[in-house]
């Protein structure tokens, strides 16, 4: 590794607009990245992780702009540097890979066209041998078909493969940086390792610089030589990665790795009559069975955990439960009773009994509506609660979510915190008072630490109100401090099902084995041990 | 592909379908005109034995379903019958009529459609800036003035200026040229009109792209942002801009009418006005049919167009 600087952020300051106030989101930080190294950016969301990322490619996102510092890369100052060369630099000897590479791939052209885009028009190479380029790149990311991938457009292809041909294109013009802007936040942790794996071998190959965004500390430790910790646009601290792991100096940092204490104890076996039973379902969409013959139930008090991969048909389940896709065979029992295959043959106090919470309450959220009536509607609709009654009901719905009723009744979702939409969410479904609830990937869109706010707040609520939860999720982590009962589902069948002490220490399937030795531990080693451990068994 | 071939035939069944409730709604139209035929054509002072003779000869007692029948099976062979006017079969007086003003609509398009996108797009780029605002705002003016005033001004600075001519006599020894030249009135008047709604609608399609991450992308690999645009966001925006392209192509056939008049242009409006003054129903009926045709054809070559643009429909793994 070089030791001359390639990347020196001095007092960085930046700003970011809401209405007419400018309100600091970078706080005058200091970053220094040599040459070939790879530091880890850490914080939760609002921390500044991304603007500063973004900075560091001389860009401010609109609506944001930088007010103070300096941003000197290799002898440039980009703070200074007009647009264009700034542009030049862009793409050519910084690049960056986003969050979502199916959001930030071009829908409407193939893939090898936008990897040759910046080689061809920053005039690094010719056309022809970016394409040869291209093709040896998507082989070392290890994708299937490298000859051909590029030639598909962007939704012909899976989330993991774009997000390592976003890696690709990134590579494209061998910068001497890379920004990673949490690259794999969005996938799940099969596809996750694969992506790591690829990323990590690359960067060491090319000796490329890069600065790896991300809010999973155990992602970090795989990928990062140091790690800086932001919180809400300042420093907390920075060391090498091993001894920030092993001796973390800050409280704030120490609450980061702390973060997942909470594990509630393991509820007793559901007795009598389960609140929900799925037998033997199949169901699909157009000529395809997502799920095949898929069983279980579902206790009053127990929280049923649905893990599996993207696309194994674990949201497909609980749209059948709600009636939103009647299955093709099988039947929903609720309560002993069976139920009318679609929502829409369903009894009011049918529905009533079977709510959702979403994973983006960002969207599952009318953003015209007041809290009051947000929650209150489902109440009025499904109770008949009108005028006082409904007041009273509704301000007893905050106070169960831990919101002031006085402070919160009258505002609009666009008010509140993600933790806090959130618990709109469970609010709305309570509202109905609801024996089951579907909890569809609730925390995956939260930090850390807010998530264990919503899993705490979960618990307290399912104990009060006797609740059942079907708990959808492909984090482990979140499982193994709520569940009861883990269903593991692999291409739309339940490959094992059994309580979550036993699943976790003594998996019986392959692939349930497979799947929880894919959860990344706070080890730096954990990664090369596991691909060690693969490589001999393959 | 194939599933590009029956999607379009789908839409041609459907088309058809549309076109055959249009002719049953005009027919229907025409049916409550008051007056009687008979009578509008041989006057006041025509005896009650030869209203009858000429009724017969219409087949103007048959039942309406029965004379509906006639008139579409007609209609279906090319014939749509004899204008009461004039005598003359319908389909020639229609056709050079319909040349003149598929002409006058390909003239205006050919001006306006690339003028308003790309004012669309400079707009896009330049959002929020002074050539953004002045663009916009001379585009509404233009589009909340009446045709006929936007006719008049533009005679009384172009035309009694001695610049271009005010009205349009279109004979056979006309040429291109001098068709292209004294057409250029009307032809600038309809522009006016409809400028405005396809550059704001192509400066919206584009500016509702430019948050996507992909644009962002784009930015962060360096592209400039005339490239960003143009080679990012237009791609993406195309089924909301040949849509409205679309739309007001069908606009520029039929609605012509006000513009021909003004102009005195020998075009399927004129010859509409005078139907309908003549009570010469065929006419209006075979008229009001063409329309209707152009409105479902260019809908369906917008659709066609956008799905085709489109990879994630033309590339269904």
């Amino acid at each position: 590794m070089g030791r001359d600087i390639l990347l020196s952020i001095r007092g960085l300051r930046i700003d970011g607009r809401s209405g007419d106030a400018w309100h600091p989101i970078v706080k005058g930080v200091d970053l220094t990245l040599h040459r070939g190294e790879v530091l880890g950016l850490i914080g939760e969301s609002g921390a500044g992780k991304s603007t500063l990322g973004l900075a560091a490619m001389g860009f401010a996102r609109d609506g944001c702009r930088i007010s103070g510092g300096t941003i000197n890369f290799d002898g440039i100052d980009l703070c200074t540097a007009p647009e264009a060369i700034r542009r030049g630099l862009r793409g050519k000897r910084i690049a960056y890979v986003a969050q979502s590479a199916a959001a930030s791939f071009n829908p409407a052209h193939r893939l090898i066209d936008q990897y040759c885009e910046a080689p061809v028009v920053h005039g690094v190479m010719p056309r022809e041998k970016a394409e040869g380029d291209a093709v040896d790149l998507y082989r070392r990311m290890r994708l299937p078909n490298p000859e051909d991938i590029g030639f598909r457009y962007p939704h012909q292809v899976s989330g993991g493969q774009l997000q390592r041909a976003m890696t690709a294109m990134a590579m494209a013009c061998r910068p001497d940086l890379i920004i990673f802007d949490e690259p794999t936040t969005a996938l799940d942790v099969m596809t996750q390792i694969e992506v790591l794996a690829a990323i990590r071998d690359i960067v060491r190959q090319s000796g490329t610089a890069a600065i790896y965004i991300t809010h999973d500390l155990a992602v970090v430790a795989q990928m990062a030589d140091r790690i800086k910790v932001l919180l809400r646009g300042d420093e907390v601290e920075e060391a090498d990665t091993r001894s920030m792991l092993a001796a973390p100096r800050q409280a704030y940092t120490r609450s980061l790795w702390a973060v997942r204490s909470f594990a509630r104890p393991e509820q007793p076996p559901g007795r009598g009559t389960p609140v929900v039973s799925v037998r033997n379902v199949t169901a699909g969409y157009g000529a395809v069975d997502v799920l095949k013959n898929v069983s279980f139930d579902i206790h009053a008090r127990r929280t049923v955990a649905v893990v599996g991969e993207s696309g194994s048909g674990k949201s497909t389940a609980a749209r059948v439960i709600a009636g939103l896709l009647p299955p093709r065979k099988g039947q929903v029992l609720m309560g002993g009773k069976t139920l009318p295959p679609g929502f829409r043959a369903r009894s009011r106090d049918e529905l009533r009994q079977c709510q959702m919470i979403y994973q983006m309450a960002d969207t599952a959220l009318n953003p015209k509506l007041r809290l009051r009536e947000l929650i209150g509607r489902p109440a009025e609709m499904y109770l008949g609660l009108t005028g006082t009654a409904l007041e009273a009901r509704i301000r007893d719905l905050l106070a169960l979510i831990e919101l002031e009723p006085d402070t919160y009744i009258d505002r609009l979702p666009s008010e509140l915190s993600g933790g806090q939409k959130q618990r709109i969410g469970i609010a709305r479904a309570l509202a109905a008072e609801p024996q089951l609830i579907i909890c569809d990937e609730v925390t995956s869109a939260l930090d850390q630490i807010v998530q264990e706010d919503i899993l705490k707040l979960l618990d307290r609520l399912q104990g009060e109100l006797n609740l059942a939860y079907m708990f959808i999720t492909h984090d482990l982590a979140t499982v193994k401090s709520i569940a009861d009962e883990v269903v593991v589902m692999q291409q739309g069948a339940v490959v094992e099902h059994g309580p979550k002490a036993a699943l976790f220490a003594f998996p019986r399937q392959d692939y349930t084995r497979l799947l929880l030795s894919s959860v990344p531990e706070m080890d730096p080693d954990w990664l090369n041990r596991l691909l060690a451990a693969r490589g001999e068994d393959a | 592909m194939t599933e590009i071939w029956r999607m379009i035939g789908q839409r041609l069944l459907l088309g058809m379908l549309t076109l055959f409730i249009i002719s049953v709604v005009i027919f229907g139209a025409t049916e409550l005109l008051p007056g009687d035929l008979a009578r509008e054509l041989l006057g006041q002072s025509a005896t009650e034995e030869t209203l009858a003779a000429l009724r017969e000869q219409l087949g103007l007692n048959d039942p309406a379903p029965v004379r509906y029948w006639n008139w579409l099976t007609g209609v279906l062979q090319g014939d749509f019958g004899v204008s009461m006017a004039t005598q003359k079969p319908i389909s020639e007086l229609v056709g050079t009529r319909l040349g003149n003003t598929l002409f006058l609509a390909l003239y205006a398009a050919a001006l306006s459609v690339p003028l308003s996108l790309l004012l669309g797009v400079l707009a896009a780029l330049w959002r929020n800036s002074v050539f953004d605002r002045a663009s916009n705002a001379l585009a509404l003016t233009a589009i909340s003035f009446p045709e006929f005033f936007v006719a008049y001004i533009l005679i009384l600075w172009l035309a009694q200026t001695g610049l271009f001519p005010s009205m349009v006599r279109i004979t056979g020894a006309t040429t291109t040229g001098d068709l292209l030249y004294s057409a250029f009135l009307p032809a600038l008047t309809l522009t006016l009109v409809v400028t405005a709604h396809m550059m704001r609608m192509t400066r919206a399609a584009i500016i509702n792209l430019l948050a996507s991450p992909y644009i962002e992308m784009a930015r962060l690999k360096g592209m400039s942002p005339m490239r960003v645009v143009l080679h990012h966001a237009v791609p993406n925006a195309l089924a909301p801009i040949i849509n409205v392209v679309a739309l007001n192509l069908a606009y520029l056939i039929t609605g012509v009418v006000v513009v021909e008049v003004v102009f005195v242009y020998p075009g399927l409006g004129q010859l509409m006005i005078d139907a309908v003054t003549n009570r010469d129903i065929p006419v209006v009926q075979a008229i009001a049919l063409i329309f209707a045709s152009a409105y479902v054809l260019l809908n369906l070559l917008a659709d066609v167009l956008s799905t085709v643009t489109n990879p994630r429909l033309m590339h269904r793994t």
